[in-house]
């Protein structure tokens, strides 16, 4: 039953992809088709009318799949123009079966964000892991198979005990599938089930792993979509259910800490950007943990903003990939008269992450760290804007200063190929850089999305003040400290080794131990239960011929005799059976006169 | 353009480098500024209100105690060989 006409944005790109494969041709009306159906979805998210729509029923449950205020809105704009600046910037890819999995796991997002209950949010959760482990398998390569079923195995373990969470609720609650605040402060066993499935998606450690594993393995474009929408639906998904869930704050802190460490040990720039969002969504859980007001819109705002200078950073050293073959900076270095306005984009996003003033990360982080100190939770405040002093170091500095700068590592082949890319790639940075300066600048736009009335300014002299200093001061220990800082040519092992080295080693465990146990009680049931068996079968075979069917054989055979004599008597000469008769008579005769 | 922009401030790099110092130190002296004026109605907790250039500082440590503590980490065991999951 529809309450209203709604057009749900993740239909349009489910149907807009169904039509996909009849553009396989590259040409104008493909390049045409593929902007128009996510600028639709977007301009259709723009104007699209509060309240709760499309509310179907199905047998005992009335599944929401519209429900827009606030809290959905912020996410839906974000993620609807995420999904037009990916495309544009995936536009060259060959083919259209990139964008296909793209739109399905956008749609999946979009999902989840305007669903009202549970039963809706399962499916289209599971529409978002399902569809976007192809932009890590479409990445070809052997290892990116691999790492696709890892990831695919990770998430499906998250969905099951989502899933479990939600069955126990439906049970505990008598059967409620709304999905809206859990009720954080009387905690039962559904809701840490739910809270897990959620913050696996949100790479809370130590459920982090397959996030750099798989961001760091998918195609050029696949990683732009992909750094955008599982975490940030899975922020979306905390915010509405468990703001103010005390645990979520040390949880975002070790997060936001965790992802920094990483990011100095990793070569590869791509993974060093993951390890970043790692730590950039714990500011978002934090947020959602300290749960004030300030705090959920600054969770919103960070995420909205995270959104766009992410996407721009993995945009930028994607081309760097896309163009060069490579993204690990012991292989690149000195490339800015060969890629100098990717740079400029990169650095945009860097200085974004990093919260320079003017830049979108200074409106948003901003809001989350005052929050931690508005609540009197001043070592979570410290050691937030500790991580914000590792987020420039890496991402503002180290992602720059080593591709563009630095020691030219590059072979003469990466150098010959390093140039700027296509122009749709250009386009797509440079509406993602707008967007992260725009933000910064002018900040009722963003502002005036969030769920909740706005009355923080992040532009007093004191606060530019403060952030120019641990910046500036940051960037000092940097240049002091580069040596240390110097692309090794190493990996650095994470939980993931878990299921990848152990696995190894529980394989080895099953093919060894455990098949030579099974062999060995195959052996003695073959030797003691089987040959037994098999020979006292023998004997009742055996008694079974001779025996039953001797005495049972023996006995028709007799009566078959017996009846073939019988037979010969019967022959239907009336004479003989007279004489019988005539001799029968004469034998009682004979009786009866003896007697 | 921009290579050319760049290009002016590598050619006179220690022009650059003394530039960025003066760009630190002015900061500094916002800050002491700023603590003069009773501008620090925004701080959080007293030390940023009684210790001049507390941000300056809290960022170079911080930035300093990443680095060694990820570097110490990382020399554990965690980094590895390139082909250590290949076998």
């Amino acid at each position: 039953m529809m309450n209203d006409f709604w057009i749900h944005p993740a239909a349009i790109l489910i149907i807009g992809a169904l039509f996909l494969p009849l553009l396989r041709q590259a040409g104008p009306a493909r390049n045409i088709y593929i902007l128009l159906v996510p600028l639709f979805a977007f301009v259709n998210v723009l104007a699209m009318d509060r309240g709760t729509f499309a509310v179907f029923h199905f047998l005992d449950w009335s599944l929401t799949f519209g429900r827009v205020d606030g809290l959905s809105h912020v996410f839906g704009f974000i993620m609807t123009l995420m999904c037009l600046i990916g495309t544009i910037y995936g536009m060259n890819t060959k083919g259209v079966k990139e964008i296909f999995a793209a739109w399905l796991y956008v749609a999946g997002s979009l999902g989840v964000i305007y669903c009202g209950d549970y039963l809706v949010l399962f499916l289209f959760w599971e529409l978002m892991a399902f569809s976007s482990v192809f932009l890590v398998w479409f990445r070809g390569r052997k290892r990116s198979l691999a790492t696709g079923f890892r990831y695919l195995l990770v998430h499906t373990f998250g969905g099951l005990v989502l899933l479990a969470g939600i069955m126990l609720r439906y049970q505990a609650t008598g059967g409620d599938i709304s999905f809206g605040p859990i009720g954080v402060d009387s905690p039962s066993l559904y809701t840490y089930l739910i809270m897990i499935g959620f913050i696996l998606n949100a790479a809370v450690p130590p459920l982090h792993a397959w996030l750099p594993d798989a961001y760091g393995e998918a195609t050029v474009s696949g990683a732009v979509f992909m750094c955008a929408f599982t975490t940030k639906t899975a922020i979306y998904a905390l915010a509405r259910g468990f703001a103010g869930m005390d645990v979520l704050i040390p949880l975002g802190v070790i997060m936001a800490l965790y992802g920094v460490v990483y990011a100095v040990l990793e070569n590869d720039a791509r993974r060093l950007l993951a390890y970043h969002i790692i730590s950039q969504v714990g500011y978002m859980v934090a947020g959602v943990g300290i749960g004030t007001e300030l705090a959920i819109n600054g969770a919103c705002a960070h995420a909205f903003a995270h959104i766009l200078y992410k996407g721009l950073l993995f945009m930028g050293c994607g081309s760097v990939l896309f163009m060069t073959g490579t993204s690990k900076f012991s292989e690149l270095g000195g490339l800015y008269k060969k890629m100098p306005v990717t740079f400029v984009f990169t650095l945009i996003g860097g200085l974004s992450i990093s919260a320079f003033p003017l830049f979108s990360g200074f409106v948003s982080k901003s809001m989350i760290i005052a929050s931690g100190f508005e609540d009197h939770l001043l070592w979570a405040a410290f050691l937030l804007t500790l991580a914000s002093a590792g987020t420039f170091l890496h991402t503002g500095l180290k992602v720059p200063y080593f591709i563009w700068f630095g020691k030219n590592n590059c072979s003469d082949n990466t150098w010959e190929k390093a140039q700027d890319p296509p122009l749709n790639m250009q386009i797509a940075m440079a509406i993602a850089a707008f967007f992260c300066i725009f933000i910064g600048c002018y900040t009722p736009f963003l502002y005036n999305l969030l769920p909740y009335p706005v009355h923080y300014h992040p532009y007093t002299l004191y606060h530019i003040s403060e952030s120019m200093q641990i910046l500036l001061f940051t960037a000092l220990g940097f240049f002091l400290f580069i040596k240390k800082l110097a692309p090794e040519q190493v990996i650095s092992l994470d939980l993931d080794w878990f299921y990848r080295k152990a696995s190894q080693q529980f394989m080895w465990f099953a093919k060894n131990p455990v098949q030579k146990f099974d062999n060995a009680c195959s052996e003695v049931y073959r030797v003691a239960g089987m040959i037994p068996l098999m020979t006292s079968a023998r004997f009742w075979s055996w008694f079974d011929w001779h025996g039953i069917d001797g005495v049972v054989d023996g006995l028709a055979r007799t009566i078959g005799f017996f009846s073939q004599k019988l037979r010969l008597l019967q022959n239907g000469q009336v004479s003989r059976y007279l004489s019988f008769m005539a001799c029968g008579l004469l034998v009682v005769l004979l009786w009866m006169y003896t007697r | 353009m921009i290579v050319q922009f760049i290009d002016f401030f590598r050619n006179r790099m220690k022009m650059t480098i003394r530039l960025c110092y003066g760009v630190l130190l002015f900061w500094v002296i916002f800050d002491i500024l700023l603590g003069f004026a009773g501008e620090k109605e925004h701080a959080h907790t007293w030390v940023e209100v009684y210790f001049p250039g507390w941000w300056a500082l809290f960022g170079f440590v911080s930035c300093t105690l990443i680095i060694y503590i990820s570097k110490w980490f990382g020399h554990l065991g965690i980094m590895t060989r390139e082909d250590y999951y290949d076998e």
